[in-house]
């Protein structure tokens, strides 16, 4: 079973490391002994993709030519790109067939890739909060973010490895902006509604909200681990991902070579990929008379719905993995 | 098995394409895989049959069938079944127009309201509560009764050809005055 991560996230799927018994994988809800993803039947396997900062070759890694962080030299990859990566490993790993890919999100995309890169190495395949492309909209917030980001003044033009410098506040403003995206209006108010962070209102421009203060922490955090030409490429390989392109927009031609067998989950409060969005990926495979279910959960989390443990949700993988012959 | 779905087992051919709306927990696209290697999918809108769905091996779409049935092409049916929900639907003749848009061929079954219990208790001034119509009429989910007639005049001015008939009770065929002694209808119909 190969399990794709998101923008921000990892090889780390489940579990912690021996000293840092706190940092929990990403998706330690769902996968791990006894849960709905179980590894006492499955064997799992998390990479992390090309171009990210947590163990793959990326931006921050040394250029064998010239001794020096890649920074701006290094290339756009693709959702494609990751997909070849993985099944190198899977090579490697000495795996022929997975049981099935699963992914959320951008992992969605990997997941939905590999029946179409590997029809005939994937036998299921998850995809959860999908689209089959991005949106104008998503493609906008994307690049608030990337601008963020680019004119932050300790960018240097992507070289800032040597420099000595971060661009922190850039990132900062890239990650507030996709948490905003990431989580429903409705959820939103429920976690924070307008909730002062001090006793009346300031007449300044410090935190006056909950909500503020939450989202300056949350981008404080990101800018310190993540780094930026990361970020730049992730947008990306999102912006650039569409397999209908090849085929005038046709989505139905484009996964016509699928032979994945499909469950498709999309939530209903996600308004960064909204359910129509996932509706048009199982549009296309009962087109080409795939087998597909397709779950709608009535879930607040918003887009994050898929990282979260939702009851339902959790039921119906749960009730699929079991149905996956090995 | 319930009585009307023994009839649509039967009229699906062997490996006829099948959707049935209101799928439920997915019992009867089991069976159809199984007895006829129909191969299907179901449309369900409740969570929780969902989920037995999935758990039973059934391709399931939760989508809500009011809305329309976008998500099928034209055509792309032999069967499309409607199986004890035509009562509960709220556009029914959208829904009907529908089902002979993505198949070829509708099958539909729901409780007779002209049974004559059913006209019994509305006589002696109740709503009609029986094995085929279970619940009190302010929990029940059925909004549009229907009976033997009713149906049949819809189809006629829908422009829908009924093909087969089979009205039942507990079980058992009703050839004699079929709208006061069938409580339960099933119909094979197609464009004509």
């Amino acid at each position: 079973m190969l399990v794709c991560h998101a923008l921000n996230a990892s090889h780390h799927v489940a579990g912690f490391y021996q000293n840092q018994p706190e940092n929990l994988g990403w998706w330690d809800n769902l996968v791990g002994p006894g849960k709905p993803l179980d590894t006492q039947r499955f064997f799992v396997v998390g990479s992390n993709y090309l171009g990210s900062c947590f163990g793959s070759t990326g931006p921050a890694s040394i250029n064998p030519a010239n001794g020096k962080p890649w920074g701006a030299d290094f290339p756009v990859v693709t959702v494609e790109d990751w997909v070849e990566t993985q099944a190198r490993l899977a090579d490697h790993l000495g795996i022929d067939t997975f049981a099935a890919v699963i992914g959320g999100s951008l992992g969605a995309m990997q997941a939905l890739q590999w029946t179409l890169s590997y029809p005939q190495r994937v036998r299921h395949a998850l995809v959860i909060a999908a689209a089959a492309k991005l949106s104008p909209q998503n493609i906008a917030f994307n690049e608030v973010a990337r601008q963020a980001i680019m004119t932050d003044p300790d960018f240097h033009g992507g070289h800032y490895y040597d420099k000595g410098v971060v661009p922190t506040r850039g990132l900062r403003i890239a990650r507030m902006i996709g948490h905003i995206t990431y989580l429903s209006g409705e959820a939103m108010a429920e976690k924070f509604g307008r909730l002062l962070r001090r006793k009346t209102l300031g007449f300044d421009f410090d935190i006056d909200f909950e909500v503020e203060s939450y989202l300056r922490y949350q981008g404080d955090k990101f800018s310190t681990y993540f780094d930026a030409n990361t970020y730049l490429r992730i947008t990306k390989a999102l912006d650039y991902f569409d397999p209908a392109g090849d085929f005038d927009g046709n989505l139905s031609a484009a996964l016509a070579r699928a032979q994945a067998q499909f469950l498709v989950v999309s939530f209903k409060s996600d308004w960064r990929f909204p359910p129509a969005r996932s509706r048009e990926v199982v549009r296309a495979l009962l087109d080409n008379r795939r087998i597909v279910s397709y779950l709608e959960i009535d879930a607040p989390g918003g887009h994050d719905a898929f990282l979260l443990e939702d009851p339902r949700y959790h039921a119906a993988l749960r009730s699929y993995f079991a149905t996956i012959d090995l | 098995m319930r009585a009307d779905l023994d009839a649509i087992v039967r009229w699906v051919p062997e490996g006829a394409r099948v959707l049935d709306l209101g799928c439920g927990d997915g019992a009867l696209l089991r069976s159809l895989w199984q007895e006829r290697k129909a191969p299907g999918y179901g449309v369900e809108i409740d969570d929780d049959s969902v989920i037995a769905c999935v758990a039973n091996d059934v391709n399931v779409l939760q989508v809500d069938l009011e809305s329309g049935l976008g998500l099928f092409a034209d055509a792309s049916f032999d069967c499309v079944i409607l199986s004890l929900t035509l009562q509960a639907v709220h556009r029914t003749e959208a829904v009907l127009r529908e089902m002979l848009r993505v198949g070829r061929e509708a099958i539909v079954s729901f409780p007779n309201f002209g049974h004559w219990s059913a006209r019994l208790q509305v006589m002696l001034g109740k709503m009609p509560v029986s094995a085929a119509l279970p619940y009190e009429w302010y929990e029940t989910p059925n909004v549009h009764h229907c009976t033997v007639t009713d149906f049949e005049d819809l189809c006629r001015r829908l422009g829908i050809r009924i093909r087969e008939r089979l009205v039942l009770h507990e079980g058992k065929p009703v050839s004699l005055m079929p709208n006061l002694l069938g409580s339960l209808a099933v119909y094979r119909c197609t464009q004509s």
